[in-house]
């Protein structure tokens, strides 16, 4: 037999989306979906039927094929939506796929989520049998492990308490020990690191260490997190909007992620058409100044930073128009809001072209490379939704002053603090 | 799980061949999630497992009340009106129980379909254990109930095992259905409770088979669960059993088994998707 223990084939999945699906779900669906028609069809009688309003596919993933060798460490990547939870379940055998294949050697674990089916009001000890026997353990298996479990979630005191009563940390403590026992050939898993204190997912990092330096153990990671990616896979799967960018060496995946998000920023704002809203309001320009107002490329921590945003209005506007820009870092994690109704303005904005400039009196944010993303809302209707609609790069300055930078553990913002030691 | 090294191949629309040897690998998963769901059921009330006879016990007492001392129907074959009624609680309750609390099985455990495979199967059989559970119960108490009569069961009760066979079977069937379609069309929660209720009447629990007319005994006897009941009381009383009714208990409830397990087949691969 080959080494390849898993090989996947022009996997595709398709969901049907839409007022009206195939099959209705449910009947009141039915009913109103079919008074839109009739509502549709009296004001425009002669207007052809829009058939992709009743009825959309869309293929969540396509296409996608590779080949895991032996030991083989794979790293999922890809922006939030672009089908890595899909194919992630497809391997799980959590969903059917659509077309394609997927053929899998071995023993094949999936841990999506910790604590999967564990029981509120099922003592710790009788969960960890619970839990074990729905990751796949067998009986034997559990027993034989039962004292490491204990042992690694450090919760023996509690074991014959029902989990109802457990701190969440607790809880997620137990949960994760179950989960690092495991012990299959092939192992897919989510990103369930980010669960608990930071001590717990040092011991949980150093776990997954072990198991994917253990040989012969082939991984399935999924992550928004780069640094952990590369950290412990030797091969990246790109994923952009369902289809497979690119399939190979992890830190070559991991440049082209961080390139394709950028890749957006190089097409004016106006011309971009991946927008979401009604577009009543249209962001045109997005950009990153510095004090002296010019565009900055590399802006230094602790500097003037200001965003302007250029938006065309249909019409003029009153009333509490929401515009925010989110800024995320480039482990896509959400770094900060500017948030125009926060500061309590009751906004007009003429027809036409309007500016809006947030100010930020000094750059928090640790060097990375962050992309924004601007968002306008009025009386609950979505205006306009433009992802990575700008890069905001940062680099080393002095954020407080006099002050040596260095960012503390991965913290993405530095804060505005003095310390007083014994003084009241 | 088995630790043999086999090759697992993922396709779409593939019902899976070996389904029933996936059910086998997967049998303690089977099993834990019976005994949770045992464990699980009277957690947090005060007198627990003590509830499996006080519903039918209650039931009894309402039936016989209304039935035998109000209406003054008759009795089968001489026996106490009493244990006649518990003889058609004991497969009604197993029947009800396992339908309704099997049919919000699926919907109940999201967070395990959403996020582990196993074969589906697993969970609304899983629910059928507990309802056996809770019928051997009520059996050890009817057993009381004829020492306490000192009523000796006819000999005919050598052919129980073939009843309680069909109750499970319709039971199963009727699960399978129900919790499948439940998934998607949540509306059938709110169906089964009164479909129940109404199933209730219509079956021989709180009266005997002999006082439903001659004309109408036919239509009545496609209602499975009348030669079901009907069964039980023939095996332990000797009371009258009418042919017919058992074939169409038969033929129904294996006709019900196979409506439901096509049904869930061909639903299980989408439940991830919209439940």
């Amino acid at each position: 037999m080959s080494d390849t223990v898993v090989k996947v084939e022009h996997l595709g999945k398709k969901y049907i989306i839409g007022h009206r699906s195939s099959e209705f779900a449910r009947f009141n669906e039915y009913l109103t979906g079919l008074g839109k028609t009739v509502l549709r069809r009296l004001k425009n009688p002669f207007r052809p039927y829009d058939v992709s309003l009743e009825l959309e596919d869309f293929w969540a993933l396509r296409d996608v094929s590779f080949e895991l060798q032996h030991g083989d460490r794979l790293g999922i990547i890809g922006l939030n939506g672009s089908g890595k939870s899909t194919l992630l379940k497809m391997l799980s055998r959590i969903t059917a796929p659509t077309e394609g294949r997927i053929t899998v050697n071995g023993r094949i674990a999936s841990l999506l989520e910790v604590g999967t089916g564990f029981h509120p009001e099922l003592t710790g000890r009788e969960n960890i049998f619970l839990n074990g026997s729905i990751l796949g353990m067998t009986r034997q298996e559990i027993k034989a492990k039962f004292d490491e479990i204990v042992d690694f979630s450090g919760v023996e005191k509690f074991l014959d308490t029902p989990v109802k009563r457990y701190s969440s940390g607790m809880y997620v403590r137990l949960a994760f020990a179950v989960a690092a026992h495991l012990n299959p050939e092939i192992l897919v898993v989510d990103e369930v690191l980010a669960v608990g204190d930071a001590d717990f997912q040092k011991k949980c990092i150093g776990k997954m260490h072990d198991i994917s330096s253990d040989s012969g153990r082939t991984i399935l990671f999924v992550s928004h997190n780069l640094r952990a990616v590369q950290l412990l896979c030797n091969k990246g799967l790109l994923l952009n909007h369902g289809h497979m960018e690119y399939f190979g060496d992890v830190s070559e995946a991991a440049a082209r992620y961080i390139e394709s998000r950028e890749s957006f920023t190089r097409i004016p704002l106006k011309d971009r058409t991946d927008r979401k809203g009604s577009g009543k309001l249209r962001f045109v320009s997005c950009a990153v100044k510095n004090a002296q107002g010019r565009d900055a490329g590399n802006l230094p921590l602790g500097e003037k930073l200001v965003l302007e945003i250029g938006l065309e209005c249909q019409e003029a506007m009153d009333g509490e128009i929401r515009i925010e820009a989110k800024i995320f870092s480039s482990a896509d994690l959400l770094a900060g809001v500017l948030n125009l109704a926060n500061l309590g303005y009751i906004s007009h904005l003429k027809k036409g072209y309007n500016t809006v400039r947030f100010i930020v009196p000094r750059n928090p944010f640790y060097p990375d490379r962050y992309a924004i993303s601007l968002y306008a809302e009025k009386d609950e209707d979505m205006l306009d939704y433009v992802q990575n609609a700008a890069m905001l790069k940062t680099i080393d300055g002095s954020f407080q002053n006099p002050a040596v930078i260095s960012q503390p553990y991965s913290s993405m913002v530095a804060l505005d603090y003095t310390v007083a030691v014994n003084e009241n | 799980m088995n630790t043999a090294n086999r090759t697992l191949v993922i396709e779409p629309n593939k019902r899976n061949l070996l389904y029933l040897q996936d059910f086998w690998n997967y049998r303690e998963l089977f099993f834990t999630l019976a005994w949770r769901d045992i464990v699980v059921r009277y957690k947090q009330t005060l007198v627990g497992l003590l509830w499996t006879v006080i519903r039918p016990l209650a039931g009894m007492v309402v039936f016989t009340l209304i039935f035998g001392k109000i209406a003054k129907l008759p009795s089968d074959a001489g026996v106490p009106y009493v244990l006649m009624v518990f003889a058609g609680m004991l497969p009604w309750q197993f029947i009800s129980v396992t339908i309704t609390t099997g049919s919000d099985a699926l919907v109940g455990n999201q967070a395990l379909i959403s996020k582990v495979y196993f074969p589906r199967m697993i969970i609304p059989t899983a629910r059928i254990i507990m309802s056996l559970v809770e019928l051997l119960i009520n059996a050890v108490l009817f057993a009381g109930m004829f020492a306490w009569y000192g009523y000796l069961p006819s000999w005919h009760i050598v052919f129980l095992p073939l009843f309680l066979l069909a109750s499970v079977v319709l039971a199963l069937g009727a699960t399978y259905f129900i919790s499948a379609l439940n998934v998607k069309y949540r509306d059938f929660q709110y169906v089964v409770p009164f479909v129940m209720q109404f199933g209730m009447y219509v079956s021989p629990i709180g009266f005997s088979s002999s006082v439903v007319p001659e004309k109408w005994r036919l239509l009545y006897s496609l209602n499975p669960v009348v030669g079901i009941v009907d069964g039980f009381r023939w095996c332990l009383f000797d009371s009258n059993l009418m042919i017919e009714s058992v074939i169409s208990a038969a033929v129904i409830s294996a006709l019900v088994f196979w409506l439901g397990v096509w049904a869930f087949w061909k639903l299980e691969n989408e439940f991830a998707d919209f439940i």
